[in-house]
């Protein structure tokens, strides 16, 4: 093993020679945005629902009985929900399934899966779980086929970069991260879209206003 | 014995016919013309859209390239780096020094495991290397779980392009294949999301019960030990958290020093790959961890030629190339010959001087030709590889190799002809008076040798009797 | 302003009354041609086929012959590109500083002819008549290589009697591409019908464009049609002008 490591650096260093040193990497792009919370959450909407994500607003105190309601209308019973996952989160009246170590045929079996996130991106529409804390192990969001995943207001940041510096410590500690844009998609056939291949075919998102 | 020089196990890089000969049959093929046309056209299109709401997108690209080119620089280090942080992350480091000796690794990794079956996620660099005929060799199935790879896969076929492999092939194409190789397929219909469905269901069970799996990678990132993919299907995600074993196989080429390259990345890749704002899935993990995942990581650092390309000056943005298939969407020829023309893993512009630096043959040394340098992929490219400058750069290296052929002779005598003015001059009048046999009512409509090509298709007006130095001399008088 | 034409030896064996176009509507917007007789071949398809050293050699001829030259044109985007781009690259792989200079001295004041007219004198309207359906193809060379944007177009737009028709497409390469038409004989004629289908789509009587040598290939297409369409270089639809005798 070490023989190949010690061939290729060899050969990375003759193919280097004594080359300058390339100048600074310039990153003169948009690093923050300048989107205030009520422009935020518009944006994270409208980009998010661009994937035909079912995108719905609400208060603090309103976010168990919004999750009620959508869950109802989709006609979901027994959801899987991750540990840590804040209290005023969990809707009542239905068959809530904690996570402990929950088998693969169980993951696929239930209605859907509900979770927190890390951090969502208005520019793109897009979430991002470290699976830390209410947004539990990877498999978790990805066997069910239905995913509501609740965003408070605060996590919202306006660009990908913003995005990418709030997840640096978590990256640092190991943990995996999961960029999510819509429900799984493909458009392998003539180019036409098709969603739900493998991971959740439904993604429904609840946006926190003042969380 | 591993080599100084790429060896591939399988027809991932094996241009076997001079790019005009395969191209003049996809030509022919009106079905793939159309079915690439509507594809590239749709694309274009979408991508266009995609970066016209970036207003930094140039600078952008500028940082992308920025970012490759330091990373690329400072090679030997970045992967020093990787190695250790994703060793201490829990993962396994292996160095291959060509595609034969990756190729074993992960045949000796899943034979440790006594692995029947891996599940695949949709890697270029292992097509390359030839990675599943290799464990099918060892008696190990490789399962590829993109849609588009199983359509090739069960069609028996090969790819036709870097992000959608099966765009050469129709719904009524992939029905039939189907309903041949899948089961409960009795009642299948052309519709899109029936043929979605029936994969999904195949692969379903897949992903449940094979216990290894082999991936490519997006980017790796040196000073995590992060790796990076990004994906639409959800078929990546499964293969990176279900399985006990992973192994992913990348070129030496994709490492980034740091975390916060991937704000560049995370931003030019998908615009410029589906052209959507973000792809659906981008997977990021470092190692193992508890209680998560696959309990043991494998990554595979593979050179495969990629160093020989780094040494060479001239070409070596070649290795920017982050994988999004613009180019390809981009380019006229590639509208109209598709992917299999050009006889490798690489097709289009990225493939025209990508392949011909992996494989040394006579055939694969035409491919730079397989251009008219009209600059349209260099304009897209995410990571701003200049590659109409790098085809004339290796259309230099295959002319070199070649050594004195009537082309290059030719070439000769007219540089000398115009490195004199008085011989210029004559010339000129040479071709006036040598043109009469050619000219039937006032234009060339076939001409002999190796200019028949023009006149297969086009006539060609005839010198006219005064050139323009003449009738300036005349009007000087 | 002194102006040294730089005429590209396609235009000067092939298309003499481009250049005599290009002259004439210098010398009437009161501008000084002059023509260095010396000048023969920029070497744009020696370096683009891959003959770099042959191109090196061509390109310190043209060096030689315009160094001195204060402003010079050329009514060929390839040509102008070649000069902009390839030299300063040639010159550098030669290691030999002084020629690098020189190259890229040559570079910043070697302009294409509608490129001139517009970005430099500042002109749109040159006088010029031209009563015909005429569509515009934008040559790589044009769009890529020099960013020429709308200049043609605006001139064509102030062409009196002048019935401008965008050409669908526009932006897509007519396959051409110098030794590239016969190598890749048969690719570049599935471009060329293409970019014929576009054209006869327009209803045009003319295409125009700033480059002969995509005009050769697509005139040779148009010819076999037997359409009676055909192709005209922007500079001498620029030299029409009323009571001229205007093909």
């Amino acid at each position: 093993m070490s023989a190949a490591r010690d061939a290729i650096l060899g050969r990375i260093r003759a193919a280097l020679g004594d080359a300058p040193a390339e100048a600074p990497v310039p990153r003169s792009f948009r690093r923050a945005g300048t989107a205030d919370r009520a422009a935020l959450i518009a944006g994270f909407a409208e980009k998010a629902s661009a994937y035909r994500v079912r995108v719905e607003l609400c208060g603090a105190a309103e976010v168990a009985a919004t999750a009620a309601r959508l869950l109802g209308e989709r006609g979901h019973v027994r959801l899987a929900v991750p540990a840590g996952l804040p209290a005023g989160f969990a809707p009542e009246g239905f068959d809530l399934v904690p996570d402990e170590g929950l088998d693969r045929a169980t993951l696929s079996a239930v209605d859907g899966v509900i979770t927190a996130c890390a951090c969502a991106i208005a520019q793109t529409g897009t979430i991002v779980l470290d699976h830390g804390a209410g947004q539990g192990r990877r498999a978790l969001t990805l066997l069910p086929d239905y995913h509501l995943c609740i965003v408070e207001a605060g996590r919202i940041v306006d660009l990908v970069p913003e995005a990418v510096a709030r997840m640096e410590p978590a990256v640092k500690a190991g943990r995996p991260l999961t960029f999510i844009s819509g429900p799984s998609a493909t458009s392998d056939i003539e180019l036409s879209r098709v969603e739900g291949v493998h991971g959740p075919r439904t993604l429904d998102v609840i946006v926190v206003r003042d969380a | 014995m591993s080599t100084d020089t790429p060896v591939h196990e399988g027809p991932g890089i094996l241009v076997e016919r001079p790019f005009p000969a395969a191209a003049r049959d996809a030509l022919k093929d009106a079905q793939l013309r159309r079915n690439i046309g509507k594809a590239t056209t749709t694309i274009r299109a979408k991508r266009r859209n995609a970066v016209a709401e970036m207003p930094d997108w140039e600078a952008l690209r500028d940082a992308g390239y920025a970012i490759k080119r330091d990373a690329l620089r400072r090679l030997d280090e970045n992967l020093l780096k990787l190695d250790a942080s994703v060793t201490a992350a829990g993962g396994t480091v292996h160095w291959a020094r060509d595609g034969a000796e990756a190729n074993r690794i992960v045949g000796d990794i899943l034979a440790g495991h006594g692995a029947e079956e891996v599940l695949k996620i949709k890697s270029l660099t292992t097509d390359e290397t030839g990675l599943n005929g290799a464990l099918e060799a060892r008696g190990i199935d490789a399962i590829e779980t993109d849609l588009a790879e199983v359509i090739v896969q069960k069609g028996g076929d090969r790819s036709s392009h870097i992000l959608v492999p099966a765009i050469h092939r129709n719904r009524a194409e992939i029905r039939a294949i189907f309903k041949r190789e899948l089961p409960d397929t009795d009642d299948l219909t052309d519709d899109p999301k029936a043929l979605t469905a029936a994969a999904r269901r195949y692969l379903r069970e897949k992903f449940m019960t094979v216990p290894c799996a082999v991936s490519g990678a997006n980017f790796a990132v040196a000073e995590t030990g992060s790796v990076a993919i990004f994906e639409s299907e959800g078929n990546g995600r499964m293969c990176l958290t279900l399985p006990r074993v992973l192994i992913t196989v990348m070129g030496i080429e994709k490492v980034v020093p740091r975390w916060d390259d991937m704000a560049a990345f995370l931003q030019l890749l998908p615009r410029s790959s589906t052209a959507e704002r973000m792809n659906p899935y981008n997977s990021v993990w470092s190692g193992t961890r508890a209680g998560e995942g696959p309990e043991e990581f494998h990554l595979v650092l593979l050179d495969n030629g990629r160093t020989a390309v780094l040494a060479d000056e001239a070409a070596r943005d070649t290795l920017n190339c982050i994988r999004c298939s613009a180019c390809l969407n981009i380019c006229p020829v590639y509208e109209r010959t598709g992917g299999r023309a050009y006889g490798s893993t690489y097709p289009g512009p990225i493939g025209a001087i990508l392949t011909p630096q992996l494989d040394p043959s006579a055939e694969a040394a035409t491919l730079p030709f397989a251009s008219s340098l009209c600059g349209a992929c260099y304009e897209v490219c995410p990571v701003k590889i200049d590659i109409p400058r790098i085809l004339v750069h290796l259309r230099s290296k295959a002319n070199a190799a070649k050594g004195t052929t009537g082309e290059a002779l030719a070439m000769a005598a007219m540089a000398r002809v115009f490195g004199s003015e008085r011989l210029y001059a004559l010339a000129q009048r040479a071709v006036a008076v040598g043109q009469r046999p050619f000219v039937r009512d006032g234009q060339i409509r076939a001409l002999p040798g190796p200019l028949a090509g023009w006149t297969a298709m086009r006539d060609l007006a005839p010198v006219p009797k005064q050139s323009f130095r003449g009738w300036w001399a005349e009007r000087k008088r | 302003m002194k102006i040294s034409l730089f005429i590209g030896c396609f235009n000067d064996t092939l298309f003499p009354d481009t250049g005599r176009a290009v002259v004439e509507v210098l010398e009437r917007l009161g501008h000084a041609v002059d023509f260095p007789l010396a000048q023969t071949c920029c070497g744009q398809m020696h370096n683009n086929s891959g003959y770099g050293a042959d191109a090196t050699a061509l390109m310190r001829r043209h060096l030689d012959v315009f160094d001195g030259a204060e402003t010079v044109v050329c009514p060929s985007s390839s040509c102008v590109v070649t000069v902009r781009q390839a030299y300063p690259r040639l010159a550098a792989a030669t290691g030999d500083a002084a020629l690098l200079d020189r190259a890229r001295a040559l570079a910043g004041r070697t302009f294409e002819f509608a490129e001139f007219l517009v970005k430099k004198l500042g002109l749109e309207d040159v006088g010029a008549y031209y009563p015909h359906r005429v569509t515009y193809h934008s040559t790589c060379n044009s769009l890529r290589g020099l960013g020429l944007g709308d200049a043609a177009l605006k001139l064509l737009r102030g062409v009196r009697g002048l019935d401008l028709v965008e050409l669908p497409g526009a932006e897509q390469c007519c396959g051409f591409g110098g030794t590239f038409a016969v190598k890749n004989a048969e690719t570049s004629i599935a471009m060329l019908t293409d970019k014929l289908a576009a054209i006869r789509g327009t209803g045009a009587e003319v295409c125009t464009a700033v480059d002969n040598s995509c005009l050769m290939h697509i005139a040779g297409g148009l010819s076999r049609e037997r359409s009676g369409r055909r192709t005209l270089h922007l500079a001498e639809i620029l030299n029409s002008v009323e009571g001229s005798m205007a093909s």
